[in-house]
């Protein structure tokens, strides 16, 4: 894992460009914890300022400095991505493995019910969630509903990795030497598809922000904690744009953008890495 | 051919809509709080003074409008018998317009946009795949690649709203919003034409920005491929113009999963384009939804979905019905 990463770094200007980003990210969520207003009451700064040295980013028409709310809502963006990630990694890792290992009528009915998750169309299913849970919806809540929403793909994917590696020569090694098919399961295989689960849990990360913003400028999650999605969703009900404070309303999207792109380019390529003959292409120098 | 092909197939549509179905009808009852009882507690909050009395009646109403009344299992009968009858009940916001009505209404807005975009960009990325798989080592490729891997994981609120930035408040070239001009007469004529399109471009162009990049990187990873085979050098090698090259060897042989993917993104046209159309409040089916939203019509959401899953899924198995004669490695099986 370390050294995938060293390798990474070292080879694919694309990884480093990204994992920079995050680490730069990662530091200021952890800056956000010695914020000196509290980020979800109004009125602690004065209103509509300017970027200046007390404030650098300036402040908003809600009275609140939108550097250090701006710190929050990455923390917290970064979070519910996890969270979810999480949450729906399990479900994933769950059924792919069952669908893969037990084949017959288990793989059937859970690839069907997967296949149904893929098709249906769950951003309106999520909208119609998230308006009866509305207020209750903080990051906890609507990371896991995320979660619940956001696996079926994967789930896919692990199955067909699983069905592949179980055909593989050191398997059938594994089993005439008789070792236990759950160590098999844990010693051999796992280390197999934890990079794939990596790769997947940042895409999955990258579609929980983009979600969590939908759903926030929709005005459907908990409008008073900060995340990227409710600073943009305030700077709109207050106008920022037509008032010109594009240190309001930029800010929370370039943060969004930045942060997306780089966890993509992070995700793309560690699938370069996974996949052999690019990653000799890759390290050669290219 | 049929038991083989058709049969798995329809059966795996009956489950998607079955699973759809029955999310729709779960989701609601499972969640902690009663869509009656939020109901009721806003209208007091809003000043209402309502007798006990009242307060029965209004309930009891409320339960039938949502089709809550009775236990469970009448109420999942009468949930499938209203379905089954093509009954999405009446809209609460615009009382009594059904919810099948307002539906119909925006339909044609969101196929339209939709397919447009569908096509454009689908085309665009296709060609730009495949040329760029062609010329590997052009600075020309390596930006367009390194646009297309930028653009493509941004979230559609973002584009679009930084497209309206531009666009219609920086630079005011095209209208902010709405699908045509206030007062402009609905007709076939060239006025109401070109002020659709100028309606159209912004919320196309959001689309179609985020659209090429998949199609793209799809087209990409394939033809490069192709470019490496034998017969492609050997046409080159023969002193083949480019063009040809590219329409006649590269294109017809990486086309197939493009036309795959195209085949699958015809289903989802019939999902709308939410965010798009609600940032430019373009009067399909996602604003019909936002405004759904904003007025907690309930039944209206429900209807969306409905809507979607059953439009989605149905396009998509008669696209799969469709396909086999399109893709000849099905066609012989």
């Amino acid at each position: 894992m370390v050294r995938a990463i060293k390798d990474l770094f070292r080879h694919d200007k694309k990884f480093r460009f990204g994992f920079s980003i995050m680490v730069f990210f990662i530091i200021i969520s952890f800056v956000s914890l010695f914020s000196p207003y509290d980020l979800s009451t109004w009125n602690v700064v004065p209103r509509d300022l300017s970027p200046s040295l007390k404030y650098p980013l300036g402040t908003n028409s809600m009275g609140q400095d939108i550097f250090w709310k701006a710190t929050a809502a990455v923390k917290n963006s970064l979070l519910l991505g996890l969270i979810a990630a999480l949450v729906s990694r399990i479900i994933a890792i769950i059924l792919g493995l069952l669908a893969g290992y037990m084949g017959g009528t288990v793989d059937r009915v859970i690839m069907t019910i997967t296949d149904s998750f893929i098709i249906i169309p769950l951003f309106p299913l999520l909208i119609l969630v998230s308006s009866i849970l509305r207020a209750s919806l903080d990051i906890f809540v609507l990371g896991i509903i995320l979660g619940l929403f956001g696996w079926a793909n994967d789930a896919r994917l692990l199955r067909s990795q699983i069905l592949s590696i179980r055909e593989r020569e050191f398997t059938k090694t594994a089993v005439l030497s008789g070792m236990k098919p759950t160590r098999i399961i844990i010693k051999e295989h796992l280390p197999h598809i934890i990079p794939l689960i990596m790769a997947t849990v940042i895409n999955n990360i990258v579609w929980v922000i983009g979600m969590e913003v939908t759903l926030s400028v929709l005005g459907l999650s908990s409008l008073n904690t900060p995340t990227i999605g409710t600073m943009i969703y305030w700077a709109q009900q207050y106008q920022a744009v037509f008032l010109e404070m594009w240190h309001w309303i930029l800010t929370p999207i370039v943060i969004c953008v930045v942060l997306i792109i780089s966890l993509y380019f992070i995700s793309t390529s560690i699938s370069t890495y996974l996949d052999p003959r690019t990653r000799v292409r890759m390290i050669k120098g290219e | 051919m049929f038991r083989r092909y058709f049969l798995p197939r329809f059966i795996q549509y009956l489950v998607v809509l079955i699973v759809g179905m029955n999310m729709i009808f779960f989701i609601p009852r499972l969640m902690p709080s009663d869509p009656i009882e939020s109901r009721l507690s806003q209208m007091t909050a809003q000043g209402q003074y309502l007798d006990p009395a009242a307060m029965e009646g209004l309930r009891e109403s409320l339960a039938e409008l949502y089709g809550l009344e009775g236990s469970m299992f009448e109420q999942y009968a009468a949930y499938w018998k209203r379905l089954f009858s093509g009954d999405l009940g009446p809209s609460f916001s615009q009382f009594p317009t059904p919810v099948v009505e307002l539906l119909k209404s925006s339909l044609p807005w969101t196929v339209g946009l939709l397919t447009v975009n569908l096509l454009l960009s689908w085309i665009i990325g296709t060609i730009l795949g495949a040329v760029t798989a062609f010329y590997p080592d052009s600075k020309l490729t390596k930006v367009i690649e390194i646009l297309a891997m930028g653009i493509r994981p941004i979230p559609y609120y973002i584009m679009a709203l930084a497209l309206v930035i531009l666009f219609a408040f920086v630079f005011p070239i095209f209208p902010m919003a709405g699908g045509y001009s206030m007062g402009t007469k609905i007709g076939f004529n060239s006025r109401f034409i070109l002020d659709l399109l100028r309606h159209a471009f912004l919320p196309l162009m959001s689309l179609v920005i985020l659209g090429i990049g998949g199609w793209f990187l799809q087209m990409r990873n394939v033809a490069s491929n192709i470019v490496e085979e034998g017969y492609v050098e050997y046409a080159e090698a023969s002193g083949l113009s480019k063009t040809k090259i590219i329409l006649h060897y590269i294109i017809p042989n990486a086309i197939m999963p493009q036309l795959t993917g195209l085949a699958i993104n015809i289903g989802f046209i019939f999902g709308g384009a939410l965010i798009t159309e609600i940032v430019f409040s373009y009067p399909g089916i996602g604003s019909l939804l936002y405004n759904a939203i904003i007025a907690e019509d309930y039944n209206l959401i429900m209807g969306i979905n409905i809507f979607s899953i059953v439009a989605v899924s149905t396009a998509m198995f008669i696209v799969d019905m469709i396909y086999p004669l399109l893709d000849p490695r099905i066609r012989y099986q």
